[in-house]
């Protein structure tokens, strides 16, 4: 049993590239869910659309990952267009059946056999997509401290990506401050009261969904230069709940919440994991099997997702004034 | 097979027929329980690209003839599960994304009292009863009874059936395993030949028990008392409360209803195809078409809807791959959503 | 106090002449509307033939449960759509607009069921009502200096309507933490945030305590005497009697009735109306808004 392997295992990844692309979209879904009240059931569409747009125009069209980038994140804005012009009209279980469908429709589109030639069909594509931003790494040397290891190019990754999430956290604390983030949050209280009051709901709902799903697109471009790999079983519906899981733990609705919960949520899961593994590997427990880690994992995920939204859905640092009025 | 235990079986790639191979990978081995007796064990095969990508551009009278027919009891297993979700939704409010694992649970309890030893025709009633106590009015007894009563919001709820939906479908994976199965009984039918139509007498006992199942629930919910109510508390629930109606008792009974319909549906599905763990959810979103297409809340939206889904995603094929027939019925509620967000039977509701 | 107060007088005065038959024209209508239809499966739960709200008064709408009262309000600020009618405010014609245009142009409603935001704070909720805020374009919020002076502002007049409405204790409270009424005061002050031509309240005395009743009724005397209409629902008739100018009686889903309140009391048909269908439920009625109001 190895306890230093498990913890330095826990900690590389709750501050790894994985964090990383799961912060991403929990930030975009705290704009649309903690701050608006949407309920995107479908934010892993949004990284899919960044993902396979860096893998289709890198390596299938042999473009520059520089045009890929904007492209996906045009993209990005089509989807949420596409998502929300018949639903952002409706009740909010419209929008959460239409986005998990459409998360579920683009996977099935870029796993299908006959669009392989353009998305690799159920195999993705593989490649080196990311090269362009690797070549600008200015670190010489892997990093390798007693709890942290990474490669030289991890850590190139995971420097952009916490910056990225720093810059982006700064533009949401500016954002939901602001009469802007009022009106926001008046329409997550009751959307008719916002417009009996003047407010075009309709277009902040729009403009939430589009940035929620902007911040999941830049999730997915991270994945797609991280991994140099995307294929569609990497973008199931469990990463849109992964997401919300993780927000919930930070808090829904606080600005630092999904830094908060991306750290803990990884570092609880690959603690788990690694631990259950080890406890197996040493013969201390015997009624499981190494792959039932797997499954346990996910349990531990959908009842953390169910208590936190029953019990604390401000967070476990919340603030206990909101808990009274979260009847809702 | 010389005594019950565990087998692990597995098939020898290179001795299949030039041009079938495997529908999925994983179909290549799988792990059966045998309690006593004989088993069939089905592997799930495919041959050429047929099961895959490739349109069949064949549009015979027999082929159309054979789809409308897959499609009609495709819409009344959709029906099942949609009827059940339906009814929960009308009395609480409550979008149920946890509704396919209902399939899931009814299916599993069925192959749990089958591989036990009971015959199916006996296995599956009893997995039905169970369903509706256990999974439905059971589930509704420590979960929701008591968010309704913390006054838990709809949109808190959803996010609720979502984490519950990933509890119960990896509590599954893990205590049952990956490897899909199958009932002992009837696996390897044989289909009868209606003319150009082939159609299993599994399939033909299951959809007219089915159909017999959802028209007892449309009679049961126009004639009964409790049937009334349930309607009345769809339509209002302050209002159908005021008037008397036990309100937790109705939703109590459409709990007891849909988790049966739903277990019903499951043991279906499950003897038609395979028992896996994700079955019922990857029905989930063909029954939130049909159900969005018929219009929320209300009972004949779900059953016509049903139908036209099933209808719609076997005859889609036609004229789109097979693997992306998902794809047509949800880009159909997509359609529908921007024409008639109320659904074909639905209607509008008052503000403030 | 405001109860008879100059713009009182002024409003009654101009209705005086006004004939006391349903749909009857005013001299200074600022809402005036025409052959409204909403028909809800085969019932018509609106049919109003023709109707005019003078500029200036206090305006009540009254009539049994079920009349068509609430439903005639979300279709004329755009809630609902009509299957038939046009309708007018200050002379723009207004058919087919969308909720937030009609509170734009100066038509701002309030709820039957009180819409206080329960996470946002009270001062929040306040200033949610200004309108033409800068900030509140997705761009400008990113810069404050943009926006910061216009909130200053609009901070100020929100702190002096809440000391009016004995809100500036709970100035920095979830409004979710209000009492019932409070809710009922917060809403009404929300809307008068937007400074409006028209405004429309929607039972604003339901549920509310009998102790701030009064304090109420006098808020709402107090905006006519700032200038603005006021049109309200309400279904008790003694409450209207004292604070409105002129009242207008509807029916299911008609208008019946139209008068000065002494007038209209004593009208037989409108009698017919309450007594046929509430005779016995209005004890219970009472009773009930005692119960029920400001339960916290």
């Amino acid at each position: 049993m190895n306890f230093t392997f498990v913890l330095s295992q826990s900690i590389t990844q709750a501050l790894g590239v994985t964090a990383i692309i799961y912060c991403l979209a929990a930030m975009g879904l705290n704009l649309q869910f903690g701050y608006t009240g949407l309920l995107n059931f479908g934010q892993v569409a949004f990284a899919a659309i960044g993902a396979y747009s860096v893998g289709v125009i890198v390596i299938s069209f042999g473009a520059s990952l520089w045009a890929a980038i904007p492209i996906g994140l045009l993209a990005s804005v089509a989807l949420a267009l596409v998502l929300g012009i018949p639903t952002l009209r409706l009740r909010a279980d419209y929008l959460a059946i239409v986005t998990i469908a459409t998360s579920e429709i683009i996977r099935l589109l870029v796993r299908s056999i006959a669009l392989r030639d353009t998305f690799g069909g159920a195999n993705g594509i593989n490649g080196k997509m990311g090269q362009a931003f690797h070549d600008l790494n200015p670190f010489h040397a892997d990093i390798d401290l007693p709890f942290l290891t990474w490669t030289r190019q991890d850590l190139w990754v995971v420097t952009v990506g916490w910056s990225l999430i720093a810059i982006f956290t700064l533009a949401i604390w500016l954002l939901v401050r602001s009469p802007w983030g009022r009106v926001v949050k008046g329409i997550r209280e009751d959307e008719n009261a916002v417009v009996s009051l003047g407010k075009n709901a309709y277009v902040y709902k729009m403009q939430a969904l589009i940035l929620g799903g902007l911040l999941g697109t830049v999730g997915g471009i991270v994945w797609a230069i991280a991994k140099q790999s995307v294929q569609p079983d990497n973008f199931v519906p469990d990463v849109t709940f992964f997401s919300y899981t993780i927000l919930l733990l930070g808090g829904a609705a606080r600005v630092f919440g999904p830094i908060v919960g991306a750290i803990i949520f990884w570092f609880l899961l690959v603690f788990v994991g690694e631990f259950l593994n080890q406890m197996i590997d040493a013969g201390w427990i015997t009624f499981l099997l190494p792959t039932d880690v797997g499954p346990i994992r996910f349990i531990l995920v959908g009842l953390g997702l169910m208590g936190l939204m029953i019990f604390r859905p401000q967070g476990i640092f919340g603030d206990k004034r909101e808990l009274a009025l979260n009847a809702r | 097979m010389p005594k019950g235990g565990k087998y692990q079986l597995s098939v020898d790639e290179t001795t299949l027929p030039a041009g079938v191979s495997f529908t999925k990978p994983e179909y290549q081995s799988r792990s059966i329980l045998v309690l006593m007796g004989d088993k069939k064990v089905l592997f799930g095969f495919s041959s050429g690209e047929g099961g895959g990508g490739a349109t069949s551009s064949s549009f015979t009278w027999a082929r159309i003839s054979q789809l409308l027919v897959d499609g009609l009891f495709f819409g009344i297993l959709i029906a099942l599960g949609a009827v059940g979700l339906n009814l929960i939704f009308g009395t609480t409010g409550l979008t149920n994304f946890s509704h396919g694992e209902l399939l899931t649970l009814g299916a599993f309890t069925a192959i749990v009292l089958n591989e036990l030893g009971l015959n199916l025709v006996i296995a599956a009633p009893i997995a039905v009863v169970i369903s509706a106590i256990l999974w439905g009015w059971g589930q509704n007894r420590i979960l929701w009874k008591r968010l309704r009563r913390r006054k838990t919001g709809l949109i808190a709820s959803m996010v609720v059936t979502i984490g519950l939906a990933i509890t119960i479908r990896y509590t599954l994976l893990l205590i049952f395993g990956g490897s899909p199965r199958s009932y002992q009984q009837f696996a390897g039918q044989t289909g009868l030949e209606f003319g150009p139509v082939s159609i299993t007498p599994k399939s033909i006992v299951f959809a007219i028990l089915a159909a017999i199942a959802i028209a007892a629930t449309v009679i049961w919910l126009q004639r009964s008392r409790i049937g009334k109510a349930t309607r009345a508390v769809s339509d209002n629930p302050a209002l159908a409360s005021a008037t008397g109606i036990d309100v937790e008792r109705v939703i109590s009974v459409v709990w007891i209803l849909g988790a049966g319909l739903a277990g019903f549906a499951g043991i279906y599905l499950g003897s038609t195809q395979d028992v896996t763990w994700n079955m019922g959810q990857r029905l989930l979103l063909v029954m939130f078409a049909a159900v969005t297409l018929g219009g929320l809340g209300t009972i004949y939206g779900a059953i016509v809807g049903a139908l036209v889904v099933g209808m719609f995603v076997q005859l889609s094929t036609l004229f789109i791959p097979t693997e992306m027939k998902t794809v047509g019925a949800l880009f159909l509620m997509i359609i529908i959503l921007l024409v008639r967000p109320q659904g074909i039977l639905g209607r509008r509701e008052r503000v403030g | 106090m405001p109860a008879n107060g100059q713009r009182a007088l002024e409003a009654q005065a101009a209705l005086s002449g006004v004939p006391r038959i349903p749909g009857a024209p005013k001299p200074d209508p600022i809402l005036v509307a025409s052959s409204i239809v909403r028909r809800f499966g085969g019932l018509s739960a609106v049919d109003v033939e023709h109707v005019e709200i003078q500029r200036g008064s206090i305006t009540a709408l009254i009539g049994p449960n079920g009349a068509g009262k609430t439903t005639l309000f979300n279709l004329l600020t755009g809630f609902d759509a009509p299957d038939e009618g046009t309708w007018s405010f200050n002379g723009k014609s207004m058919g087919r607009l969308s909720p937030y245009r009609v509170a734009r142009l100066g038509m701002v409603r309030t709820f039957q069921l009180t819409k206080a935001l329960n996470r946002l704070r009270v001062i929040d909720n306040m200033l949610l009502g200004a309108k033409g805020q800068r900030g509140e374009r997705l761009w400008a919020s990113l810069l404050p200096f943009l926006w910061r002076g216009q909130e200053t502002k609009n901070t100020v007049r929100a702190d002096v309507l809440l000391k009016r409405f004995s809100l500036d204790a709970k100035r920095g409270d979830f409004a979710g933490s209000l009492s019932g009424g409070q809710r009922k005061l917060l809403e009404m002050a929300r809307a008068l945030m937007s400074e409006p031509e028209l405004i429309m309240l929607d039972e604003p005395m339901a549920g509310v305590n009998p102790a701030l009743t009064q304090s109420l009724l006098q808020h709402i005397k107090m905006i006519r005497e700032e200038g603005s209409t006021v049109l309200f629902v309400e279904h008790d008739m003694d409450m209207v009697h004292d604070i409105s100018d002129w009242v207008i009686v509807m029916a299911q889903g008609q208008i019946i009735a139209e008068g000065p309140p002494g007038d209209v009391m004593k009208n037989p048909e409108v009698i017919d109306a309450y007594l046929g269908s509430r005779h016995e439920k209005a004890l219970t009625e009472s009773g009930e808004s005692l119960t029920t109001g400001d339960a916290k």
